[in-house]
């Protein structure tokens, strides 16, 4: 808890983990039948991986793939990490459990206090939830559910936890994400607004918001660079030309366009592919 | 009812209660201004006894104004007032039909307060918190006409706390005197003599004394009832009827959480809030991680024992302290660990850290409550400074803030909200909870009520005025708000009291295993019997500072949450700012209707944005504030009527059927005065429904017509014909008490009924009513001021008020339904009137229903916030208009004028107007054979919240008219008053 909001958006670790060639593959997730092109979201990713390693000069832990679990890429779904401590979810997905264990391998091997839900009632997905710095909101979606909610928690006793629910198939942060302490960036869509005026009403603290045309857009990597401020990783102007324009509202920041037009087809937002860590010493 | 009776019955059995019994009559007798309500009202069921006491008292006033055959009426109407009571009261209340008895209403709710373990004697105590909520209203009436009482209590704060201590001591070798054992902060016990009499307050001062804490308004003293709950000990009661026969032994705990520890003055206080925090923590009712609890537990380490060091054997004393719930050695070392961090760090900056640290833990000052929703599911409501959190296990579903919360009532075992409608939604919406008993209820009410008083009411800045026309429900915090007392701390001038910090290792032990209740601690501390620890020295000087401070006060006495303050709060505006703005409603209005369409401008906006919006919008609800009061018009119409026989002799002068006419027309005009008054109160709606969107609509515009017609031979007397819009000072009534029966009894049970108590009773029950508001209405006059209406600023405090309470069911959420009802009700009026006259009944009183019009309603609830936004499901409120006529005539008047046409000679009309009432004076000069008379028709339309005093308003109509014309007599009165209630679809 001690220095709670100063610490937020420092991080020195990031978990990633490569796409699989079976990532291109329909899964069960992709019901849509859209193209992906494979090499190109590999591509982004390498990218991806880049800027975090050189951008913001995070130590990347990266996880090789695995063949039979084509959205093992997504590690932010596998573990929800806040200070010392990581639980470890259940994905709501069947076929996304086992992409659970090398990342908590990882992250037990950086000393963290690792949470395991052994309840097997209980889902989570991590881009279900939303950590603010203060508290943390859980989207109750087709992949989280009440149980799940409860256990973080549970593991996250100083904050509070509110639900948020979220329809049509989405995830939480599918539509916001934190883009700097007290700045929650939101999407134009009405369910993304819904969620944020329910995110209002259930906290102490009132928050900014920055409105995004579109939903995907407002998916962003806020970190705090000892040396460089307020960093925030967003979408590029190619995906989303809109939208983009509206991170240039933001002052010192600096602002780092990421490329993400393959993943984010398959619901691969920009936070979905790493698992960020503050870890001292 | 047939519980209650029970109840009663098992009190009495009680052999302590049998003691209290005899004495609270005479308490009452002595000194006790809130009691001598109930002593007067003796035969009435103690309930409605204050309000008793009071019309009876009002009465009188009037009867003064008021002519022989007028007064027979009232007499016959005093002899109803017990059925006023219970009309207004519940059901219960009358079945109860309960002894005089010892029971002032305030025993009464300090046995609620203190549950009786049966299962039979629950119910019957929960009635009686019901019937408590109607009795604050009445009791806000009582402190009325009680004023010194009122003034006593409220002001009561530490002077009045200390010179009762000083009192209580001297005559206390007299009087009684009795030892609680109050277990403080750091687990010892401290013996403290006390009259048995003794108010809370007497011993919470001493306690503080002993601890040498000025910034005390943060803390309290709690005890368990019978049914093992930590109550409140309230400062403004006998301690005794509170506790009842549980020993006396109390915890002196922290009430009400500092948001921010470090804006307390002291460090006494930051100490003892880390006490209390220890206890919380340890026993589990503030939950922390691990890395908190090793941090935390670091500082008390650092606090308590000092620099680490390294020679001892850390984790051998460590193990003695408790830092958590259950804690492992590895969080022991953890402890030790960040412990020997501190190093250099003085006990009151790990004091400070420690309090830093644990204010942001998601549960800091919370007070959680059991309850089920309305599916039943369980959950737990979290009252904090911010508002009221919604929890299910542990996670958060809702969260109203008290901006949000438009009122905050019980109902039996039912908790309700009030919520005020968000942007997309149209009406307030209601959301309900089933508490396990009435008294968790009631004690989760009390908490809201404090809570919201505390941490949201700036100043309580009542000037006398106010709180002479607002009436208090019987409970409320009576304490400073945080912004009093932080402004009284920034007085203390003081060199840091040396207190020392004992370790909290056997405390930490003592409360093992015990959730959370400060209670608790006392079994451990007595077990350890420890000694209280000498006195600070205390500086006599800063006891008197504080004293001048005490006077800061708040009474908070809003049951409803005042939003207006709340707005107020926010805007940083004072209260002539609102009044100016008050001036321009309409563009005010304006500026809310644009600002409406706009999403409420999130504060989270703000940031990024500064939106005019937002201004805009809290300029309109201020505005709204400041509306709200007119929303309740009250048109009181005084027709005096003086026949003047043209020879002497002339007996029985027939008030000509051009009287008649003329009263007609009065009325008429009158009626425009009311359409217009309606028009106003139809944007003020507008602007309510917008801003609070409140269901419930009580508008009320009672017209009082008193026609009184007195022929007489030798002096001439004028017959004067008041016609006072008692309806709307009825209403007022009504909605006054309904709005503190709504903070106290609405919310307690009544408040369906209660809100319009008068009026809904008429209603259902014309006859019953019919009396009723007879009596009511002479009995409440009571001043004679000429304006009927108080002066607006004096309303604006009430204003305020009963914006806050009143407002929302004063208002109509139509204009259109309010239009229709005063019409409606207007031409009724008018003809109920002429009826009057033409039948020519002797003392005729003429009860009209009023139409009825009925608006629909909606409530929501909801218990998750998700559900909210998903499900709009609408219930339309459902508005009522009520309108009452009360004629009262003069018999022979009657008789004259139907037979005599007569001549008019001249006829003029004057129309004064002041802020809140329109005063129509229609002056007829009639020549009925061979004898001139003069008819003087006043009209009076008095407009204004609920705060007023309609009776009052009545009654200086009628005096006032008397003093204009002496020669005159008033030979009619009739009182016409339409409401408008809003009932809530739910009961």
């Amino acid at each position: 808890m001690a220095g709670l909001m100063e610490d937020f958006g420092n991080f020195t670790h990031a978990v990633v983990r490569a796409i699989p060639d079976s990532f291109a593959n329909e899964d069960s997730r992709r019901k849509k039948t859209v193209e992906v092109d494979l090499a190109k979201a590999q591509r982004e990713h390498e990218l991806y991986i880049e800027v975090l390693r050189h951008q913001l000069g995070l130590r990347v832990l990266e996880l090789p793939a695995d063949e039979s679990l084509p959205d093992c890429a997504f590690v932010e779904d596998a573990a929800v990490v806040c200070g010392d401590t990581a639980l470890i979810t259940r994905p709501g997905s069947d076929i996304r459990r086992k992409e659970t264990e090398a990342v908590k391998m990882v992250l037990k091997e950086m000393n963290l206090n690792i949470v395991e839900i052994d309840d097997e009632s209980a889902t989570l997905d991590g881009m279900d939830v939303l950590f603010t710095g203060r508290e943390f909101f859980v989207g109750l979606s087709e992949r989280t559910n009440q149980r799940g909610a409860e256990i973080l928690a549970d593991t996250f006793k100083d904050y509070a936890v509110s639900v948020v629910p979220v329809q049509n198939g989405r995830h939480l942060k599918s539509f916001c994400s934190m883009g700097g302490p007290d700045l929650i960036i939101i999407g134009s869509s009405e369910q993304a607004q819904r969620a944020l005026k329910i995110m209002k009403q259930m906290s102490d603290h009132r928050y900014d918001k920055l409105t995004v045309p579109d939903d995907a857009a407002a998916n962003c990597i806020y970190v705090h660079l000892p040396d460089k401020g307020h960093t925030l990783l967003h979408c590029t102007p190619e995906e989303f030309p809109e939208s983009a324009k509206v991170f240039e509202r933001l002052k010192d920041y600096l602002l780092i366009p990421v490329s993400n037009a393959e993943k984010v087809k398959v619901d691969g937002a920009l936070t979905c592919c790493s698992v960020l860590i503050h870890k001292k010493v | 009812m047939t519980t209650e009776v029970v109840s009663e019955a098992e009190v009495k059995k009680e052999p302590e209660k049998a003691d209290e019994q005899p004495a609270a009559p005479q308490q009452d007798a002595e000194q006790e201004s809130e009691q001598p309500a109930a002593i007067q009202d003796g035969d009435t069921p103690r309930t409605a006894s204050p309000q008793t006491d009071r019309k009876s008292k009002e009465a009188r006033g009037l009867s003064r104004f008021l002519p022989p055959w007028l007064k027979r009426q009232k007499s016959q109407s005093r002899t109803e007032p017990s059925e006023d009571h219970e009309d207004k009261a519940p059901m219960e209340e009358q079945l109860e039909a309960p002894p005089p008895e010892e029971v002032s209403p305030q025993e009464a709710e300090r046995d609620e307060s203190h549950s009786i373990g049966s299962a039979d004697t629950q119910p019957a105590k929960e009635e009686k918190g019901e019937e408590f909520p109607e009795r604050i209203g009445d009791g806000k009436e009582e402190e009325d006409l009680l004023e010194s009482k009122a003034g006593e209590k409220e002001d009561e704060p530490l002077k009045a706390e200390a010179e009762a201590e000083k009192s209580s001591l001297k005559p206390a070798k007299k009087m009684k005197t009795v030892t609680c054992q109050v277990t403080l902060l750091d687990g010892s016990l401290l013996p403290c003599e006390v009259e048995k009499r003794a108010k809370g307050i007497v011993l919470f001062v001493k306690v503080c004394e002993h601890l040498n804490l000025l910034e005390k308004d943060y803390f309290g003293l709690c005890y368990k009832d019978h049914a093992d709950q930590k109550c409140w000990l309230d400062p403004a009661k006998e301690i005794k009827r509170q506790i009842r026969n549980c020993p006396w032994q109390f915890a002196f705990s922290v009430k009400f959480y500092p948001p921010d520890p470090s804006q307390l003055t002291e460090d006494i206080t930051r100490y003892l809030l880390c006490l209390q925090l220890r206890q919380d923590i340890a026993s589990g009712r503030l939950p922390c991680s691990f890395v908190t609890h090793s941090l935390l537990g670091s500082y008390t380490l650092q606090a308590e024992m000092g620099d680490h060091d390294p020679d001892a054997c850390c984790l051998d004393y460590i193990s003695e302290f408790q830092f958590a719930p259950s804690q492992s050695k590895e969080m022991e070392e953890k402890v030790v660990e960040l412990y020997k961090t501190h190093r250099g760090m003085s006990p009151a900056q790990a004091d400070a850290q420690f309090l830093e640290n644990a204010k942001k833990l998601s549960m800091y000052g919370v007070d959680l409550h059991h309850a089920k929703d309305s599916e039943g599911v369980d959950i737990m409501l979290g009252v904090c400074a911010n508002g009221l959190l919604i929890y299910k296990d542990r996670l958060r579903i809702n969260r109203f803030a008290w901006p949000k919360i438009l009122k905050i009532s019980y109902k039996r075992s039912n908790f309700y909200i009030k919520i005020r409608p968000g942007e997309a939604e149209q009406f307030e919406s209601s959301v309900g909870f089933k508490l396990p008993n009435h008294r968790a209820a009631k004690r989760l009410w009390k908490v809201c009520v404090e809570h919201h008083t505390f941490f949201r009411l700036v100043t309580p800045e009542q000037p006398p005025k106010a709180r002479f026309l607002t009436l208090g429900s019987k409970f409320r915090y009576s304490g400073r708000t945080q912004a009093q007392t932080r402004q009284a701390s920034t007085l203390i001038d003081r060199p840091a009291p040396h207190f020392e910090r004992c370790s909290s290792k056997r405390l930490s032990r003592s409360l093992d295993g015990v959730p959370g209740l400060g209670m608790d601690d006392q079994a451990g501390a007595t077990s350890l019997g420890r000694t209280p620890g000498e006195k600070n020295g205390r500086d006599p000087a800063l006891e008197l500072s504080s004293d001048s401070k005490s006077k800061l006060r708040v009474q908070g006495e809003n049951i409803y949450v005042r939003h207006s303050n709340l707005m107020l709060e926010d805007l940083d505006k004072t209260q002539e700012d609102v009044l100016k703005h008050q001036a321009s409603i309409s563009e005010l209005k304006r500026n809310f209707m644009e600002s409406t369409p706009e999403p409420q401008p999130s504060q989270w906006d703000k940031r990024l944005t500064a939106s005019p919006a937002t201004s805009l919008r809290l300029r309109a609800q201020a505005a709204f504030e400041e509306e709200v009061p007119s929303s309740s018009l009250l048109s009181s119409t005084v027709a005096c009527t003086t026949s003047v026989p043209a020879a002497e002799g002339a007996i029985a002068v027939g008030s000509p059927p051009a009287a008649a006419h003329v009263a007609e027309t009065a009325e008429d005009k009158q009626k425009s005065d009311t359409l217009e008054q309606a028009e106003v109160e139809i944007e003020e709606t507008v602007v309510i429904k917008e801003v609070r969107k409140a269901p419930k609509v009580e508008v009320t515009v009672p017209e009082v017509v008193v026609t009184a017609v007195t022929e007489k031979e030798p002096e001439k007397k004028p017959g004067g014909e008041a016609e006072g819009r008692g309806g709307e000072g009825v209403t007022q009534r009504g909605s006054t008490s309904s709005d503190s029966h709504s903070e106290s009894e609405d919310e307690a049970e009544y408040h369906p009924q209660a809100p319009s108590v008068s009026v809904d009773q008429i209603k259902e029950l014309p006859e019953e009513e019919e009396e009723l508001e007879v009596e009511a209405q002479p009995l409440e006059a009571e001043p004679t001021a000429a304006s009927p209406c108080p002066t607006t600023e004096e309303q604006e405090p009430a204003l305020k008020d009963e914006a806050q309470n009143g407002h929302p069911e004063s208002q109509s959420p139509q204009g259109s339904v309010e239009e229709d009802e005063e019409d409606e009700g207007e031409p009724k009026l008018n003809g109920d009137a002429s009826r009057a006259e033409t039948e020519g009944f002797p003392q005729v009183i003429c009860c009209s229903e009023p139409p009825v019009v009925k608006t629909e309603m909606v409530t929501i609830s909801d218990t998750f916030a998700a559900q909210k936004t998903e499900i709009s499901t609408l219930e339309v409120p459902i508005v009522h208009t009520e309108t009452k006529t009360i004629t009262y005539e003069a018999a022979q008047v009657d008789g004259a004028g139907d037979s005599e046409p007569g001549m008019l000679m001249t006829a003029q009309t004057i129309t004064s107007e002041s802020l809140c009432t329109t005063t129509t004076t229609h002056i007829t000069k009639m020549l009925k054979g061979g004898v001139s008379e003069t008819r003087i028709e006043k009209r009076i339309v008095i407009s204004g919240d609920s705060d007023i005093d309609h009776d009052q308003a009545l009654a200086r109509a009628i005096k006032e008219a008397k003093e204009q014309h002496p020669d005159m007599s008033v030979t009619r009165v009739v009182v016409h008053k339409e409401t408008e209630v809003m009932e809530e679809g739910k009961d």
